[in-house]
Formats: C-alpha cells, sequence, structure tokens
C-alpha cells in the first residue's frame, strides 16, 4: 500500500539505466528534503539475469550499507511505507531507461502536418521511427501492409486531421492498421495510440477495439497552427510502461512500489526542466541534456512548455558503431588535442559498442571520451533543433538561443576529473550564447526529482534549492565577428564588498572572474564592435546580479560558432591554456 | 560485483535456444540430432500481400462482388485458379496471379498472401535437440568444448579447424591463404587488410576465426559468404591465451562456427564449437558469478586488452585511474607475471 508522496518523510528513488541501475534516498533534514546517498550497481535486465530485481537489490544494498538505514526486508523487498521502528520509507517513485528502444511507426496525414507532429511525439520516448506512412506515400497498400508486417513495430502513432476536419483519408490510412492488428498473432500486435481528429475515436473503436491494443490521446493537431504533444506524451509513456512491464522481468515490483508509476526517465528528466522554466526568466528558456549510455536526452523548455528529444542514436554505448554513419570522422577528430587515426577512431567506437559499462584509463581515452560527448551534444541539439524549428535558434543563425540555466546529467560529465574538464565539455558541446549559469547534476538525480514532482512537488522544489547539484558557474558568451585578439568586452564585477574587477576581454580567450561559491556579485558589460551578450541586442550592455559558482564567473569569448584550429598542437596548447584558466 | 562471464571451456555440455524471428514451424523432433546447417524451424519473415480489386476486374460494383466469389476466407489458392467470376455476357473471371491464401474479401477487394521464401532458423551448432519451443523453436544440447566470441557476420558453418596463425597476433597475410585451405574454417589472428578477407572467399574457406580486425573491415567481412567472429575485439588485439591454446591444439578436428550477432537481451554470442564426447572431467559452464579472489580474468581495454590473469583481490574503496577518474578496481597478476590495477568494469570473467 501506499502512503500519500506529499506527506512522506523519506523518499526512495530508483532508476533503471541501460548499464546502471541507482537508488537515492531522501529525507526531512532540518525541515527541508535533502538528498541523503544514493547506491548503485549494474543493470541486470539482460543475461544471465534476465531480471532487474537483482541490480535493484544490491544498488538498495549499498545504499542501505551507505546510510545505515534499512530498506528491504528479509525477503529483499522494500519496505514501504515505513514501519514505525524506521525501516523502510515512506514512498518510492521509479524510473526506467533499459530495454531496447520502441520500435514505431508512424502514419500520418500530410508530412509537415500530422506526420511531423508524430515524429516528435516519437522522438520524445525512448523510440526509433522504423516505417513512416503518410498521403504521399507511393507504396501501394499491400506494400505498406508488408512493411509493417516484417518490422513488427511495438508501436504504430496514428494522426491525421484537425478535429472537425478531414475524416476519410484519415480513414483510409488505418486500413493498413486493421489489417495488420488482423493478420498478426495477439502476441506480436503493436500498441495503437491514436491522436488525431477526435471524430474518428468511436468509429475506430468499433472496427479496431476488438483486437485490443487500442489507446487514444487528444489530437496532437487540434487545429492546423496549433500542436500539443503533452497529453499524447503522457499516454505514450504509459503505453511504454505496459510494454516494459510485459518484457523486463522484475519490474512490476518496482512499478508497484511506486505505485503504478514506472516512468520513462527522459519523460521525467524533461519534468524539472519544465517547471524550471516556469520559475525563472520566462524570456529565456531552461535547457537540460542527459548524456547517457542508452540515449542522449535533450530537454527545452519555455514557461512551461516542453520540447523533449530522445536519442537512442547518440547514446554513449551500443549506438557508437553506428556513429559515424551520423557524422564525419572529422567530426570527431576536431575536438581531440591527440594524434588519432581514423581507424583508430573507429576500433575505439567499435569496442566501446561492445563493452558500454567499460570506462577510459588513460589520458587519451578520457580525451576520446570527451570528444565523443562534445559530438553527441551536437549532434543531439542540432536534431532538437530541426525537430522544432525555429524555436531553438539564436535569431536564425543557427547557434543556441539564451538559455537560463542549463542543466547537464550524464557519466560522463559528472565523474569528470575535473569541474574544469566538465564545464569545456559542456561549452564545447552546447556553446551557449548570451548569460547563462551551467548547473551540473552530480548525482544524477533529475529523473528521481521528476518523478518525485508528481505527487511531492515540495520534495523536487527543495532538493533543487539545495546543494545536491553543483553550480558550475555564470557563463557570459558573447556573439560576434572579429579578429583572435581584438578587445570584445568590457567587464566589471563589483562583489559585496565593494572589491571591484576590471577585465578586457579578447576574442578567442577564456576568462575568469573569482567569485566565491554563492556569493553575490554586480556584472557590468560593455560589448565592443557589436557584440551581442544576450542584453537586448548587438553592442547592447548592461548589469546584472550574479552568484559564484565552483569555477566563479566565466566569460567564453572563444567565439560562436566555435571554430578550433586544424593543428592539433595548436588546439592542444589552446585547451591547455583554458584548462588552466579554468582550473585557477 | 556482478561479473560479465565469457565462457572459454575445454570441455562441458551446454544447451543453446535457438528461435524464430516470428511464429512460423518447428520441423525437427524431441531427440533428434542436428548438425549445424540443418534446418530446426522456419517462418515466413518477409511476408508478401497482394490486394486484388475484383470489382474493377470483373467490371462489377464492389458491393455485389462477393456474390460471383469462387472462395472463401482461408483457401489456399494456385497461380491461375479464378477466385470470382463469371461475370456478364463475356463470362469475365478473375484468377489469381500467384500461389497463395485468401486472407480477407471486403469491399470488392481480396487480400492474397503470397507464398515466399521461408526463413529458415538453422541449428547452429552440433547436438541433440532435447526442447520444442512451440512455433518459435528448440533447445539443442551439445557437448564439446566452446568458445565465445564478441563480433559475427551472422553466418553458420562447420568443417575442419587449419590453424594459420603462429602467434596470437600474428597479422593474417593473404599468402597464408593457400587453396590447402579450401573448405576448411581458419584460425588467423589479426586482419588489417581487406584482401585476405577477399582471398578467404575466393578460396573459399568454411569459416574464419579471428582474434581482432579492423573495424572498418565490418562491412566487408558482413559481405563474406562464410561465418567470420572475432573473439577480442577491434584494433590490434591478441587473441586471449586460454581461446588460442584452445583452439590452436585441436588443429585437425571438426569444429561449427555459429557467427550470429551478439544478443544482450538473449545472452547468446557468436562461438566456435568443437565436438567431443563427454568423458573424464566436465565443466558445467556458470552463466553468472561474482569477481572472487583467485578468479580468471580478461582485461576488456587498454591498456591490457585482451589478456588473461588472475584476480588477486578487490581494491578497497575507490582508485583514482592515470586519467583522474576514481572507480572500484581490482589487483590482477597478468600471465606475464606483472601486476596491473584494473577498474572493474574493464574486466571480465573467463570460465
Amino acid at each position: 500500500m501506499r502512503s500519500s508522496q506529499a506527506e512522506a518523510g523519506s523518499l526512495l528513488a530508483i532508476d533503471v539505466g541501460s548499464v546502471n541501475t541507482r537508488a537515492w534516498l531522501f529525507e526531512v533534514v532540518d525541515g527541508r528534503y535533502r538528498f541523503v546517498a544514493s547506491g548503485q550497481a549494474p543493470t541486470t535486465a539482460d543475461a544471465p539475469y534476465n531480471n532487474v530485481g537483482e541490480g535493484v537489490r544490491i544498488a538498495l544494498d549499498r545504499l542501505q550499507t551507505a546510510t545505515g538505514h534499512l530498506l528491504m526486508d528479509a525477503n529483499d523487498r522494500l519496505i514501504v511505507p515505513s514501519r514505525p521502528d524506521g525501516a523502510g520509507v515512506d514512498a518510492a517513485v521509479a524510473t526506467l531507461s533499459a530495454g531496447a528502444p520502441l520500435n514505431v511507426a508512424v502514419i500520418g496525414l500530410l508530412d509537415d502536418v500530422s506526420l511531423a507532429s508524430i515524429q516528435r511525439l516519437a522522438s520524445g520516448t525512448y523510440a526509433q521511427v522504423v516505417e513512416r506512412i503518410s498521403l504521399s506515400d507511393r507504396r501501394k497498400p499491400e506494400a505498406r501492409l508488408d512493411a509493417l508486417l516484417r518490422l513488427r513495430p511495438n508501436v504504430v502513432l496514428v494522426a491525421g486531421g484537425t478535429d472537425g476536419g478531414a475524416t476519410q483519408s484519415v480513414h483510409k490510412l488505418l486500413e493498413v492498421v486493421g489489417l495488420l492488428l488482423m493478420l498478426l498473432p495477439e502476441g506480436d500486435r503493436p500498441e495503437i495510440l491514436y491522436v488525431g481528429n477526435q471524430a474518428l475515436q468511436g468509429g475506430l473503436k468499433d472496427a479496431l477495439g476488438r483486437y485490443g491494443h487500442l489507446h487514444f490521446a487528444p489530437n496532437v493537431r487540434p487545429q492546423l497552427d496549433v500542436e500539443q504533444l503533452e497529453p499524447a506524451q503522457m499516454a505514450l509513456a504509459h503505453i511504454f510502461r505496459q510494454i516494459r512491464l510485459r518484457r523486463l522481468p522484475g519490474l512490476l515490483d518496482l512499478d508497484s512500489w511506486s505505485g503504478g508509476g514506472l516512468k520513462p526517465s527522459a519523460l521525467a528528466y524533461g519534468r524539472v526542466i519544465r517547471f524550471l522554466s516556469t520559475m525563472y526568466d520566462s524570456a529565456k528558456g531552461v535547457l537540460g541534456v542527459d548524456i547517457g549510455a542508452s540515449s542522449t536526452v535533450m530537454a527545452a523548455a519555455f514557461s512551461g512548455e516542453l520540447l523533449l528529444g530522445v536519442y537512442p542514436e547518440y547514446g554513449l554505448g551500443p549506438s557508437l558503431v553506428t556513429l559515424l554513419e551520423r557524422c564525419q570522422v572529422k567530426d570527431l577528430q576536431r575536438w581531440l588535442t591527440i594524434e588519432l587515426s581514423e581507424d583508430d577512431l573507429r576500433n575505439y567506437l567499435a569496442n566501446k559498442s561492445l563493452y558500454p559499462g567499460t570506462i577510459p584509463v588513460s589520458m587519451e581515452e578520457l580525451a576520446i571520451e570527451g570528444a565523443l560527448a562534445r559530438q553527441l551534444m551536437q549532434l543531439a541539439l542540432r536534431k532538437l533543433a530541426t525537430d522544432y524549428y525555429p524555436r531553438l535558434t539564436h535569431k536564425g543563425t543557427g547557434l543556441l538561443p539564451g538559455f537560463e540555466p542549463i542543466v547537464a546529467s550524464g557519466s560522463v560529465l559528472s565523474q569528470a576529473p575535473s569541474l574544469a574538464g566538465c564545464l569545456l565539455m559542456l561549452l564545447d558541446g552546447l556553446q551557449p550564447t548570451g548569460v547563462t549559469t551551467l548547473v551540473l547534476d552530480t548525482h544524477q538525480i533529475t529523473p528521481a526529482l521528476g518523478a518525485a514532482a508528481q505527487t511531492n512537488p515540495v520534495l523536487s522544489i527543495q532538493v533543487l534549492e539545495s546543494n545536491a547539484f553543483t553550480n558550475l558557474g555564470t557563463v557570459i558568451s558573447p556573439v560576434g565577428e572579429a579578429r583572435p585578439g581584438t578587445p570584445i568586452l568590457r567587464v566589471r564585477m563589483t562583489q559585496e564588498g565593494g572589491q571591484e574587477i576590471r577585465l578586457d576581454v579578447k576574442q578567442g580567450t577564456i576568462e575568469v572572474l573569482p567569485l566565491p561559491v554563492g556569493q553575490p556579485g554586480r556584472l557590468q558589460l560593455r560589448p565592443l564592435h557589436r557584440y551581442d551578450v544576450g542584453l537586448g541586442g548587438a553592442g547592447r550592455g548592461g548589469s546584472l546580479r550574479v552568484v559564484g559558482g565552483a569555477l566563479g564567473v566565466i566569460i567564453d569569448a572563444r567565439g560562436r560558432p566555435l571554430r578550433l584550429p586544424v593543428e592539433i598542437a595548436r588546439r592542444r596548447e589552446l585547451y591547455k591554456r583554458w584548462m588552466r584558466v579554468l582550473s585557477g | 560485483m556482478f561479473a560479465p562471464v565469457t565462457h572459454i571451456l575445454p570441455l562441458t555440455i551446454f544447451q543453446r535456444r535457438r528461435v524464430l524471428p516470428a511464429p512460423g514451424r518447428v520441423v525437427v523432433r524431441k531427440g533428434q540430432k542436428v548438425n549445424p546447417l540443418d534446418v530446426v524451424a522456419e517462418t515466413n519473415r518477409n511476408p508478401e500481400h497482394l490486394l486484388l480489386d475484383l470489382a474493377h476486374g470483373l467490371g462489377v460494383p464492389p458491393e455485389r462482388c462477393e456474390r460471383f466469389m469462387r472462395c472463401e476466407v482461408g483457401a489456399e489458392v494456385s497461380e491461375g485458379d479464378i477466385l470470382a467470376g463469371p461475370v456478364g455476357f463475356a463470362k469475365r473471371v478473375f484468377r489469381s496471379p500467384r500461389d497463395g491464401r485468401v486472407i480477407q474479401i471486403r469491399g470488392g477487394q481480396t487480400l492474397l498472401e503470397v507464398r515466399g521464401q521461408p526463413f529458415e532458423l538453422k541449428a547452429g551448432l552440433p547436438g541433440v535437440v532435447v526442447e520444442l519451443i512451440e512455433d518459435r523453436g528448440v533447445v539443442i544440447e551439445a557437448s564439446g568444448s566452446v568458445v565465445q566470441a564478441v563480433w559475427g557476420n551472422g553466418r553458420i558453418d562447420s568443417g575442419i579447424l587449419a590453424v594459420i596463425a603462429g602467434s596470437p597476433d600474428e597479422l593474417l597475410a593473404t599468402q597464408r591463404l593457400d587453396v590447402r585451405l579450401r573448405g576448411a574454417i581458419a584460425l588467423a589472428a589479426y586482419c588489417r587488410d581487406a584482401a585476405p578477407l577477399k582471398a578467404a572467399a575466393d578460396l573459399p574457406l568454411r569459416g574464419l576465426i579471428l582474434a581482432s580486425m579492423e573495424a572498418r573491415l565490418c562491412p566487408l567481412a558482413n559481405e563474406s559468404p562464410f561465418p567470420l567472429v572475432v573473439t577480442e575485439g577491434f584494433g590490434r588485439i591478441p587473441m586471449n591465451s586460454i581461446a588460442y591454446k584452445l583452439l590452436s591444439t585441436n588443429e585437425g578436428r571438426e569444429v561449427a562456427v555459429n557467427a550470429e550477432a551478439w544478443q544482450r537481451s538473449s545472452g547468446s554470442r557468436p562461438e566456435v564449437v568443437i565436438p567431443l564426447p563427454t568423458s573424464g572431467e566436465i565443466t558445467i559452464p556458470k552463466d553468472s558469478a561474482t569477481f572472487s579472489t583467485g578468479a580468471v580474468v580478461r582485461a576488456l581495454r587498454a591498456p591490457y586488452a585482451g589478456m588473461v590473469g588472475t584476480l588477486v583481490g578487490v581494491q578497497p574503496g575507490l582508485v583514482r585511474l592515470p586519467n583522474g577518474l576514481l572507480t572500484q578496481a581490482a589487483a590482477v597478476r597478468l600471465e606475464d607475471g606483472v601486476e596491473a590495477i584494473i577498474p572493474l568494469a574493464n574486466l571480465e570473467l573467463i570460465q
């Protein structure tokens, strides 16, 4: 039985990733929720265990050892709600990213309307689109049917027609779905999620309801110029949960502990980003990036509207073997400060995809992983920007618009040997513009907070406000054109005690203004040569309040887009210099 | 800590599940002996359908079509069989264009499932069928030596093992692939170039076992007509000494190579099987294990990739690596006598 999460004094969050299973404990300390500790174990979804429960049990066991807090009973089951003697937890939440991406077929009327919307919908979860059907599809109906039979998608997303709009054309497209359900045996039938013209729901239930597997959500395009994905995202998350519960033994327990609330990790992650966008500057959005083994998640939110992209093709694990089909060798080599031939790079990617749980040992291998992280961020960001064009481009330039803050997660970032190295990865991979604060999810708890937020928003808010996250620093990234070495920005920072620092920042440099963690300061920026620092346009300066981060206040004047030297020796020199500056 | 396991066993009894990708038909019986290339089950993985516009063909309105049908749903038809008609003075008929089965008759149209080339699931190893999985496949039990690999090109075959690698990391040269190897399963070490693969296909070999190869050769390897497996990984990685010794000392024996891709969810891996009768000491492989002192381990990454050693002990707490990362690690005495500190994440057990 699940107690009310809103009254919970303690909450356990469990995330089953493709490589690692993690458990986090949150408790009320001095009247506020705090992150207490975590435990981790390899995920056991695959052979030989084929049961996620084993990994969950070990992660909980490690958490018990770390905290001295008894969490499991004699049968290795989570004690929820907590007992009078303090054993167990009051509530639990669970998130999941393990398992192969869902194979999804998308069927819509118009390529750039309904089909585009449901492709964006599919991109919001752990899925790969394996088949697309629309009115412009020239194949014979039986060819489309055979394609679907061959691919055996897990889910078919169907959209088309505004509410009150087209019905006949949608009916025509749906005929292949009916045939598919008829021809496939029960165990192989896909889940069908219909998110088109709502007037057709009744007819669909009559025609296809007998096969089961039919789900409905509000129209993703209720009007031609209106897209609403959120209700459909919830429905798709529900389907994701159902499919995973059927296919991954051991998940039923997790789902039961969380009161039936098992969620895709990415959706929970996006929930936090969306929530933050309602708290911060409404003129800017909030950006979240989570680089994992199974996927890279990009979440951008503007005043409560979430744009979510989950890209299994850009994970730091098994999908690496196909990375060079999506970008060129030189796109990866440009980030390296070591000589690495194309063959060595290909071999590295292939080996890492064979053993995604392994870690780099040498400096050279760490440099390769850093290059991969940068390139994956670039690719995922570009994909999100394409999917949601033109929301994610700075005045049509292709650069990132201003975000505040940017939240970053993923072991490659949180376990980087230095915060300076982590910050540089983010600055290179994301290339923020204007003024933004970079926040590191040190303990990778963002999805946990997103899962908890549904029924205990107070916990999520309080933990977000605590020191569970690392403020790397406020970053000012001027945008403009000038020769390297040209002064482009005059900076004056005044600290609380009146100390003043003045600096002329030159094009091509990184500068750090020392400001202790948590200490406020006043920053005055005067851009030169019509550089844009995000304070109202080219050449416009201004004054802003900043708070010191782990690395102070950073000015990244290397240019946007970032253009690094082609010669490795020169690049190496520059990175050494930048790391020295960032490391203080 | 849980340890991934790779099986390299000189003599064992083991079972393999062979399952169709879609429901189909099992064509062997329980207790039947099978060879690697024997078909154990089949299905139609590439279905083909035809949507026949009978109304248009007969020149009648769709709603009147059904009265002229000469077959029912589920009927098997042959090419040329009359599906509907005759209609009108001209006695128009609609004939089936292909052999198939009538799936649906509706709205003046008929959906015909056409018989295509079935997908045949092969046994993949020599053994005995010990279990039938209804509509999906079989479980085969076998005895002999097993060497699990990490990568394969999807093919299956068997033949006599010929050792052409003089050492575990010897570069495969085209000259070594001479006509004496025709029809053999060759044990080589490291393949750097396309030429030997092409020469192997020209011979042809019946199979190629490599320690490692350049990743850029994967597309060519995938096109090779024989099974190709890689035991260690990509780049120049010597074959681990246990596998090399096991395979090289079995030259002249019949071996089976199943190069099907590593499937994490089911645990099936590309592998080499040397069928042997079970006599003497047998090791039954465990699929799961933990790192413990004395265990035989293999390093998965540089700088010790492919090297085998004995686990001396798991280090307390976290260890700082040369690149600054903190992680759990173990002391491993490698076969060259060196004691190395290796992250646990970069080790697997050899059993």
